[in-house]
């Protein structure tokens, strides 16, 4: 390798009138929102809510999330899907923390199929002001069969839970709760990716 | 190794730790756990494609697309570089995101407190995407500097925002470009926060042949992701 990588810096707290325009009602569009479903999306409605708080315990109010995920059958929108690419379903979402009264992050999303083997499961990257690097974790289901997934079988066991969001069937449908712990006790499992 | 991975691991060596007591907000939001290792899998070696199509006509240019009655104040600059990987190739079809302040180091965005004019005919919000040699460019206007909480008399150098996914979700990169000679760059906590040798990546260089003729003054910024794993010697 000839090049060094460029170093990461913090997305800061004022990234939403150029990454996240629309749901802060800035006067520009955007690639990707909360919401990653129109109506010919197939697979079971989702709603995924939660919170970023800090090693305090504070939500945090300047976090910029985001998800990657595969369609229904298991398939990413992307040329590395041997299975070929989903086109209708592009698989990700984008939110900040800036918008809610509580400080949560909102994605309209559907449940993603199992991918080579493992439960299923979404990608999330964490940034926020403060954070130098952005971070990676994964939301896993409570009501799926995780025991059997080769990643999670790698994370301690007494931390496994912090990456299993808990179902919860609303009036406004199935919302899986999924707080992400940027220190503390329950710090939350980031990935060295 | 296939053609979409795996990845080569992140440069902890180049990217900032997620503790740097210099930058105050990083002692209670950077994880302080270990992180724990990950065989890249279909997951980490796909991500969001947005190529050409996801730019409007006047997104790569800050001094047109928010003009309401003129033109921006402020100096002009055409910033253009390429987006590469470890091993020096180029990564076509690649989305930038851009966001800054205006001349006068004022954001648009809601928070931003400090005492210095908005300008009406800029938002310092961007896109661009590199073509099939990996090439970008857009226009825009030099972001002023500004104060901010961090330490007694802290100013931010002059700088913008720069966003980037490269071929998958863990490529991703989040950075910010400075300029050459900038005396608040010794002083920044942020641009420190990487070591020396490798923070002066994220320097742009002044380019006479980036300057356009009675227009506006070039800056060539060079953007280089993770390649694919180290291959061995007999490939």
């Amino acid at each position: 390798m000839s090049l060094k990588q460029t170093p990461s810096q913090t997305v800061g707290p004022y990234f939403a009138y150029g990454l996240t325009a629309e749901q802060y009602g800035y006067n520009f569009n955007s690639i990707a929102g909360g919401n990653l479903t129109d109506d010919e999306t197939e697979g079971e409605r989702i709603h995924i809510v939660g919170r970023v708080l800090d090693g305090e315990g504070n939500a945090v109010d300047d976090a910029m999330i985001e998800i990657w995920q595969a369609d229904a059958q298991g398939r990413y929108a992307h040329p590395a899907d041997p299975r070929g690419s989903n086109l209708a379903f592009k698989g990700f979402g984008r939110f900040g923390t800036g918008t809610d009264p509580e400080n949560r992050f909102m994605f309209d999303t559907i449940k993603p199929g199992p991918v080579e083997g493992q439960a299923p499961h979404i990608t999330m990257c964490v940034m926020c002001r403060g954070m130098l690097s952005h971070a990676f974790t994964r939301i896993y289901f409570s009501d799926e069969a995780n025991g059997e997934d080769p990643v999670l079988a790698t994370v301690p066991a007494d931390r496994r839970d912090t990456l299993i969001a808990k179902r919860v069937e609303t009036a406004a449908g199935i919302v899986y709760r999924f707080d992400v712990h940027l220190q503390g006790e329950r710090e939350t499992v980031f990935f060295d990716l | 190794m296939t053609a979409h991975g795996p990845f080569s691991p992140r440069d902890w060596v180049s990217h900032p730790a997620y503790v740097d007591p210099g930058y105050k907000s990083t002692v209670l939001r950077g994880p302080t756990k270990p992180l724990i290792p990950l065989k890249q899998t279909l997951s980490e070696m796909t991500g969001p494609v947005y190529g050409q199509e996801s730019v409007g006509p006047l997104d790569h240019d800050m001094t047109k697309n928010a003009r309401i009655n003129g033109e921006p104040l402020g100096e002009r600059i055409v910033v253009a570089g390429r987006v590469l990987d470890e091993d020096g190739k180029p990564l076509p079809n690649t989305l930038l995101e851009v966001w800054q302040a205006n001349a006068a180091g004022r954001y648009i965005h809601r928070n931003d407190q400090h005492d210095a004019p908005l300008d009406p005919n800029f938002r310092g919000s961007g896109r661009c995407v590199t073509d099939s040699q990996g090439r970008y460019k857009f226009y825009s206007i030099k972001p002023g500097a500004y104060p901010w909480g961090n330490h007694p008399n802290g100013w931010r150098p002059n700088h913008i925002h720069f966003s980037l996914f490269g071929p998958s979700f863990i490529t991703r990169l989040v950075t910010q470009m400075y300029f050459p000679g900038d005396p608040l760059l010794d002083l920044d906590p942020i641009y420190k926060s990487s070591p020396e040798g490798r923070r002066e990546l994220m320097v742009s260089k002044f380019d006479l042949d980036v300057t356009e003729p009675e227009f506006a003054l070039g800056y060539t910024f060079d953007i280089v992701l993770r390649g694919r794993n180290a291959t061995p010697m007999t490939e």
